[in-house]
């Protein structure tokens, strides 16, 4: 948001009161979510409750030495996003001031207040290119050129949504900056490359499809048994240090989206570094190109001022929708929505609201499917068709998720990675409880993954789920009686399960090769997995003892395969070893 | 020349309400005099064109309605200059050492800025403690916020001074002036009783580590509400040492349990709603505040390493205090009460512990190749060898296998020899991860899937291996 771009400001009322983030205004004339200038230093702040003359503001910044009597402005404008070309590879706070423009104004490593900077750079110029010719009628949404933006993107320039529409009359090519008029309509009205859209305000599209795409994030847990569709929404809940953020980080890697926006949101700040560390110096393993190229990244963190957290989200999911309306896919992180959910209870309790379960708002529901219900597979206005997936990480107190924040956001959403403790005790990463996790697309994905992956696809999970659940019943016989007391059948199942839970399930994410499995690997590992657990069953109906079977010199190495980059050669030779020294027990 | 107010109009807790007819800034600083003459501090809580809420450091005890209130129309400043390494402060900043008092050469507000994200450096620097638990599991890294978890009666001290005492930054190249590794020491006491304070007092000026040091001392019988202020005091002095004068400063904050429930203590006199077991709905927030002020800055030498202590009411993990922290800090230490009954020093419980920066701060060019590896496969045979110690309280050990026994015996040598070493022992990393690949050692090979073959080729004792096959 930019009070660069805004011209006409009037000074209109005056503080009554300041109680944190919240600050009361007498005689303000400003709208529901008009964003406004607080104080002699102008912090910025949005309303959020009129009550008579007393309007009520939360205040973006800190509010420390403000006093009742200094002045409030309002913009009479919402809270509103820049949009248009520059807002890949750069990191945005909350209210998307972009983070190395403000340390360079401030001249410091630490945040001030007061100071603001648009959302895209607004001198900076771009080489357009139209697609549009005067004579051609367009309308809300069409696209009317492109820019190449970064090496991976081609950003399309597009008409605003709001628009009449029309006749183009002018349409040029070549070098301008995102002010400048590129297309002009015989209404007068004038495209440029910058857009503003109110960020609590979804982006129009034509219709929400079913999504049958899998949106594929090289983790075998994920794409093997809980896939998420290009479109879908997922949660991943989990108690501190359980590997939410982790997990996050893999999806914004590796995930096989063309947009990446990352919101930290009330978190760590050396998160926040870790990526703008990492990221330009890894490779999209589909374009090659530096992953910053196609990220985005949001960070308030969790010292940064809890109305901005509030915000944060909004303008995360506005600039995944702009991008959508591209054509793209586009994949969005919320790393917590707790501290989302979190901010909307402080801000409430200020306000004195009535507190609704374990004093959270009662439209803390209503808030959580508004924001996930704009995610999904759309068809745009423009004949393009673009998605936005969204995966919200959400941090139960004590890791319980029958909490209000868990609680509703499962009732939404279609995929639930559940993250277990007990299994990041045990170093076994990703720590996702494959008892508890679930995904609805799975069936409507299954068709993609045969059709690209292996056609056995569902067939093989199927036999990995069955022996997974089967590993966890007889772990519950065992801790009574001991393993020794089983029958050798099933002691064998839980050897095959263990080589499920160790080679295929764990992946390392800071291993070079293990960080990212693709689709084929996953299943390469799961039927080498299960060619032994054939020939095994054979060996035991030939009369070998288990002992013997699961001492097969060859076995170890199924460990081995995950960090395998010759995988496909390392399995045919592994399964050849298998089959070969199992045979010669009988 | 600032105006007196005898407005009182209610007195509640460790707040004061009065009436004004100026405006008053959020958050500044307020002196109230009692009749007999004393001087209490305070803070505005909520400021409106009538009326503010004032939240007082050294108590209400004495105040009445006819006490007056002065307004100092800033917020509230800490004296910074490098001559405060070596003192030793109260809890709200004034010196008790019988020193002279601080001149100071620059003032900061204590509720310090926010680090611009974009401005941080991410900490990969390994200190080396000389405690096995921390160096080989859960590594500590110059810039983390790494918080011991304890409870009452537990040992959590010793551990904090023996850290503080023994970690250093191997160099790159001989490094013989040590002085550039070693840390100054910001001590930040809150509530803890005066024993304690002792223990800590009487290393540091044993060791001579207080010349390189700072303490805050609010003890067990000072105001609660002025522990709000005393990590913030301690906190804006680290940030100048580290990200003024170069210092790598080490943070210690106990016991932050006492911190909270002062927190809670004024959520309550502010009849606020109270979120999780009455704590206050923003200690999220409030907490973060404090611990991120931990890291590395681009371009500046120092940094801010924390460890801050708290003790787990009932030893539940779960409970607000450690698991608010335990979602801001990177990674937690616990101390265990039943490690420490079996007499293991330091009874750190490796398996719920984490230090989330170890991944990048070791390894090759930091510690040693095989470090992360040894790491994984010493927690996942310790939690394997943990788990079967149920069982066999059960069933027994001859119903178990061969490999289930080996593990059982793993997970106390681990205990024995690994974690215990000793408050004073100090441990170079190198010896850490040489008694790692001793107990590795116990299982065969192909059971070390956590490791990199090269790596078992170079470190696996097949010496030691053969001695438990003997034993077996
Ligand atoms: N896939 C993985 N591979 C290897 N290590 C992992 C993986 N996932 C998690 N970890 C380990 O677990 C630690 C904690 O993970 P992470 O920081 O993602 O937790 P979190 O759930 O986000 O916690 P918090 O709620 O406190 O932010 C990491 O630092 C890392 O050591
Ligand atoms: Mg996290």
């Amino acid at each position: 948001m930019s009070k660069a771009t805004d011209t006409d400001v009037q000074e209109d009322g005056l503080i009554e009161s300041v109680s944190g983030p919240v600050v009361t205004a007498a005689d303000l004339d400003a709208r529901m979510n008009d964003v406004v200038y607080v104080g002699d230093e102008g912090l910025m702040g949005e309303v959020i409750e009129i009550e008579g003359s007393e309007t009520t503001i939360q205040v973006y910044e800190e509010t420390s030495g403000i006093s009742p009597g200094q002045p409030v402005e309002s913009t009479d404008a919402p809270l509103s996003v820049d949009l248009g070309p520059g807002m890949l590879d750069t990191i945005y706070d909350g209210v998307q001031r972009p983070l190395d423009v403000l340390e360079e104004q401030m001249d410091s490593a630490f945040l001030d207040r007061g100071v603001d900077a648009p959302g895209i750079d607004l001198e900076q110029t771009w080489e357009f290119t139209a697609e549009v010719e005067p004579g051609d009628e367009v309308e809300a949404g069409d696209i009317v050129g492109t820019v190449p933006e970064t090496p991976s993107i081609d950003h399309k320039v597009m008409v605003p949504p709001d628009s009449e529409g029309g006749e183009v009359v002018r349409a040029e090519s070549g070098e301008f900056d995102v002010e400048e008029t590129i297309v002009k309509l015989d209404t007068g009205e004038e495209v440029s490359m910058h857009q503003e859209w109110p960020v609590r305000e979804a982006r129009p599209a034509d219709e929400k499809q079913t999504p049958t795409t899998p949106l594929v994030s090289g983790q075998r847990i994920l794409d093997g048994l809980f896939p998420l569709a290009k479109g879908g929404a997922a949660a991943i809940p989990g108690p501190f240090g359980s590997g939410k953020t982790v997990t996050q980080q893999q999806l914004a890697k590796w995930a096989d989206a063309d947009i990446v926006i990352y919101v930290g949101c009330g978190e760590r700040g050396n998160e926040m570094t870790e990526v703008i560390d990492d990221f330009p110096e890894l490779e999209d393993p589909t374009t090659g190109n530096a992953l910053m190229d196609r990220t985005c990244l949001i960070a308030n963190t969790s010292n940064m001022p809890v109305a901005a957290r509030e915000s944060c989200v909004y303008t995360g999911i506005t600039i995944a929708e702009y991008f959508r309306d591209m054509g793209y896919d586009v994949a969005l992180m919320a790393d917590s929505t707790s501290r989302w959910a979190e901010a909307m209870r402080e801000i409430s309790a200020r306000l004195e609201e009535m507190p609704g379960e374990e004093g959270y708002p009662a439209y803390l529901a209503a808030r959580l499917s508004e924001f996930y219900e704009r995610s999904g597979y759309f068809k745009n206005s423009n004949g393009t068709e673009g998605s936005v997936s969204v995966i919200g990480a959400v941090s139960p107190p004590g890791g319980d998720f029958s909490e209000p924040v868990t609680q509703n956001t499962l009732r939404i959403v279609k995929t639930f990675w559940a993250l277990d403790a007990d299994l990041a005790e045990r170093r076994h990463f990703p720590a996702i409880n494959w008892n508890e996790s679930y995904s609805l697309y799975r069936d409507q994905l299954d068709p993609w993954f045969e059709e690209n992956v292996n056609d056995e696809w569902s067939t093989t999970r199927q036999w990995a789920i069955d022996t997974l659940d089967e590993e966890d019943e007889l772990q519950e016989i065992v801790q009574l009686v001991g393993k020794d007391a089983l029958p050798e059948d099933q002691q064998l199942t839980l050897e095959v399960a263990r080589y499920l839970r160790e080679a295929w399930l764990q992946q390392d994410a800071f291993n070079d090769v293990d960080t990212y499995c693709e689709p084929a690997k996953t299943s390469g590992i799961v039927s080498a997995i299960k060619s032994f657990n054939d020939e095994a069953f054979d060996a035991l109906d030939a009369g070998v003892p288990v002992e013997e079977i699961t001492s097969v010199e060859a076995l170890p190495r199924l460990n081995r395969i995950a960090v395998q980059e010759e995988w496909e050669s390392y399995i045919e030779e592994l399964e050849g070893d298998i089959a070969e020294q199992t045979r010669e027990l009988y | 020349m600032q105006k007196e107010y005898k407005t009182i109009t209610e007195i509640s807790g460790p707040l004061v309400f009065a009436e004004v007819d100026e405006p008053i800034g959020y958050d500044e600083i307020v002196e109230i005099e009692t009749p007999n003459g004393s001087i209490r501090r305070g803070q505005i809580l909520e400021t409106s064109s009538s009326a503010v809420a004032i939240q007082v450091f050294e108590g209400t005890s004495g105040i009445d309605k006819n006490s007056s209130v002065r307004f100092l129309g800033e917020t509230l400043q800490m004296d910074l200059t490098e001559d405060l390494l070596g003192r030793v402060l109260s809890g709200a900043g004034d010196p008790i050492d019988g020193g002279p008092p601080i001149e100071p050469e620059l003032q900061r507000p204590i509720v310090g800025s926010a680090i611009n994200p974009y401005s941080r450096e991410y900490p990969q620097e390994f200190i080396q403690t000389g405690v096995s638990a921390v160096d080989g599991m859960n590594t500590l890294i110059r810039g983390q916020k790494l918080p011991l978890f304890s409870a009452s009666g537990l040992p959590h001290n010793d551990l904090a001074l023996q850290v503080a005492r023994q970690a250093t930054v191997p160099e790159e190249g001989d490094g013989d002036d040590g002085d550039d590794t070693e840390f100054a020491v910001i001590f930040a006491a809150m509530g803890i009783t005066q024993e304690e304070a002792n223990e800590f007092m009487d290393d540091f000026e044993r060791t001579g580590a207080l010349e390189r040091s700072v303490v805050f001392m609010n003890l067990a019988d000072d105001p609660a509400v002025e522990r709000i202020v005393t990590p913030r005091l301690a906190l804006t002095t680290a940030e100048y040492l580290a990200f003024e004068q170069d210092y790598h400063v080490l943070t210690i904050m106990t016991d932050m349990t006492n911190y909270c429930e002062a927190l809670r203590e004024i959520g309550a006199a502010r009849e606020e709603v109270p979120g999780r077991r009455g704590y206050p709905g923003y200690m999220y927030t409030d907490l973060a505040s404090l611990y991120e002020r931990a890291g590395r800055i681009k371009g500046q030498e120092g940094s801010i390493t924390q460890l801050p202590i708290l003790t787990m009411p009932s030893e539940d993990i779960t409970h607000p205090i450690p698991d608010l922290t335990g979602y801001i800090t990177e990674g937690q230490i616990i101390v265990d009460g039943a490690l420490n009954s079996q007499g293991v020093e330091p009874p750190v419980d490796v398996l719920p512990s984490l230090s989330r920066l170890m991944d990048d701060g070791i390894g090759e060019g930091f510690t040693r190749e095989d470090h992360g590896d040894v790491a994984d496969q010493l927690y996942a045979a310790y939690a394997e060898g943990n788990d079967l110690r149920d069982l066999v309280n059960i069933v027994g050990r001859e119903a178990l296998s061969e490999r289930d026994n080996r593990y059982l015996d793993f997970a106390d040598r681990f205990e024995e020899e690994f974690i215990q070493q000793g408050f004073d022992t100090n441990r170079e990393i190198e010896g850490t991860l040489s008694i790692g690949w001793d107990l590795l050692s116990m299982l065969p090979p192909e059971e070390l899937n956590r490791v990199d073959e090269e790596f078992i080729e170079t470190y696996y004792r097949e010496d030691e291996r053969a001695e438990v096959e003997a034993e077996a």
